[in-house]
């Protein structure tokens, strides 16, 4: 493919990387890699791990094989205190935004600078309510986390992980759950960010509509191989029957609507025992 | 019978993983100390929701179960015609025994729970996890100062539990029953002895507090994170914490007073 990301030019590499859960294999073997400056969204049903590769790339959890190399740095290879360096570069907003409940507004996104930095408070007043005005949510400095609606919430979790400036962003399903108009603030929010503050971005979601919009390149991935990949448009166009039931939404297809099971007009004539 | 073989043998290697699992996370909550002093604010917070907060409770307790005594103490001394003692019996439960062993159960009941079910949901929200992703380790900024925190105010709250009942004690017995009141005090300030009675209970009230706020981190800091997962792991937390805390009492009694 001929606009197939140079891994020279990726931020994050992940090399025949294979982890499983139990018995259940999430990743067979997949190689993935994200430029930098770009936005690259990976696409796929629940349950195909795509929180666990965001959880995998930020050293939370080890790889059964293969390796993660983010900004030169062997993830799993580095020391202790070397992580948590690089985690400093590394921003990642999760699902449920993981606010800190027992905080306000303001100190939750003072909270990284507070822990890493010695600035004073005037300084990081100034600091917080710069990335407050970037997510809109200025004026909601002094609500608690329990007083903000999901998608205020997420905004308010992305100010903080800006706070420290980071080089690149992990977004864990960013649009589940949202309204339309929060959904939309949230793809205007990481496109733009993606832009002015020149950073590197991942997205995890199967909202297809959302993400196709603002991706630069998509890996769609499924059982643990990667199905499909490219620029929103050659997906769109892809000639893979599990790339296009994902995509429009089919209820049956490569992907089975019915959970395995025998026969169903054995299974209704059978005497019921229990097996 | 294999099968019960197979069950009693996964059971065992459950219980010896997670014991692995707590003693592990008790040295890295241990080894996070230092980051704490640095910092006695986080420290002061948490004094404050783990030890002024089960005050209450506490000292209710304690003056309910000194009154108890009193009666109790009143109607079998006084058969033998010892009512004047009644002060040393009061006082020499409640520093021995009492004051340590119900003062650490209700604070695995007050405290613990809480610190157990603050912990698994801090958990369950990701709360832990974004922290880690922020750099900042869990165990420093969330367990270590609450840990600190439980350590340091069971023996404050020991000494104020035995110190109500005390009272409640002479309210009942001099107040009530007609014991005389300077026998009640002068009787305890000579038969009480600092090293054996209150130093021993002071050490008692330290290990449990240890043993509480280990257990009541462990158990969150480990919880499924699910709501069903935190709400199970707060039980465990009473159980266990309840069950640590008088198997050690009859060990460390044994140890101090088994030789008399």
């Amino acid at each position: 493919m001929d606009n197939s990301v140079s891994p020279q030019n990726s931020l994050v590499s992940v090399q025949n990387l294979s982890f499983s859960r139990g018995n259940k294999k999430i990743f067979d073997d997949i190689s993935l890699e994200f430029e930098r400056g770009k936005i690259t969204a990976i696409m796929g049903p629940s349950g195909t791990g795509k929180t666990t590769l965001l959880k995998l790339i930020g050293g939370q959890l080890f790889p059964e094989q293969g390796a993660i190399v983010v900004d030169g740095n062997n993830v799993h290879r580095l020391r202790r205190s070397e992580l948590y360096n690089l985690r400093k570069r590394m921003g990642m907003l999760f699902q449920s935004g993981a606010l800190l409940t027992d905080m306000s507004v303001f100190d939750n996104v003072a909270f990284p600078l507070r822990e890493h930095t010695h600035l004073p408070e005037s300084m990081i007043r100034t600091l917080v309510l710069m990335k407050l005005q970037a997510v809109g949510l200025r004026g909601a400095r002094n609500l608690m986390p329990n007083e903000l609606s999901g998608g205020m919430a997420r905004r308010i979790a992305l100010a903080r992980a800006i706070a420290l400036d980071p080089m690149m962003i992990m977004y864990d399903e960013p649009f589940t759950g949202q309204d339309p108009i929060s959904k939309g603030a949230l793809v205007h929010l990481i496109k733009s960010l993606n832009t002015i503050l020149g950073l590197t971005s991942i997205v995890v979601s199967h909202d297809v509509y959302e993400t196709a919009a603002i991706a630069d390149y998509i890996y769609v991935i499924s059982e643990g191989k990667i199905v499909g990949q490219g620029t929103p448009k050659e997906i769109e166009q892809s000639e893979s029957e599990w790339v296009q039931q994902f995509m429009t939404g089919a209820a049956d297809g490569p992907a089975h609507f019915h959970y395995p099971a025998k026969d169903y007009v054995d299974d209704l004539l059978s005497t019921g025992k229990r097996y | 019978m294999t099968e019960f073989l197979q069950q009693l043998g996964k059971n065992t290697r459950t219980s010896f993983t997670k014991l692995g699992r707590g003693t592990f996370f008790l040295v890295q909550t241990i080894s996070g100390i230092p980051s704490v002093l640095p910092r006695p604010r986080l420290l002061l917070n948490q004094m404050y929701s783990v030890g002024v907060l089960s005050f209450l409770i506490i000292t209710i307790s304690g003056l309910f179960v000194g009154m108890v005594l009193g009666l109790q103490g009143y109607y079998t001394l006084s058969d033998f015609g010892a009512e004047e003692s009644l002060g040393v019996m009061v006082a020499a439960s409640l520093v021995r025994e009492l004051g340590p062993v119900v003062s650490a159960l209700l604070f695995a009941g007050r405290a613990g729970s809480a610190l157990t079910a603050e912990i698994g949901l801090m958990k369950a929200t990701e709360q832990l996890s974004g922290m880690e992703m922020m750099a900042v380790d869990p165990i420093k900024r969330i367990i270590s100062p609450r840990f600190l925190a439980g350590f340091l105010s069971m023996p404050l709250l020991a000494a104020l539990f035995s110190a109500v009942g005390i009272i409640g004690g002479q309210l009942v017995g001099s107040g009530l029953l007609g014991v005389d009141e300077g026998a009640y005090w002068s009787q305890m300030q000579a038969k009480l002895d600092f090293h054996d009675d209150i130093i021993n209970g002071v050490i008692k009230s330290i290990v449990f507090g240890f043993v509480a706020s280990w257990i009541a981190l462990f158990e969150g800091y480990d919880a499924i994170p699910t709501s069903e997962g935190v709400s199970r792991a707060t039980t465990r937390t009473v159980v266990n914490s309840a069950f640590s805390i008088l198997g050690l009492d009859f060990i460390l009694t044994t140890l101090m007073f088994g030789d008399k």
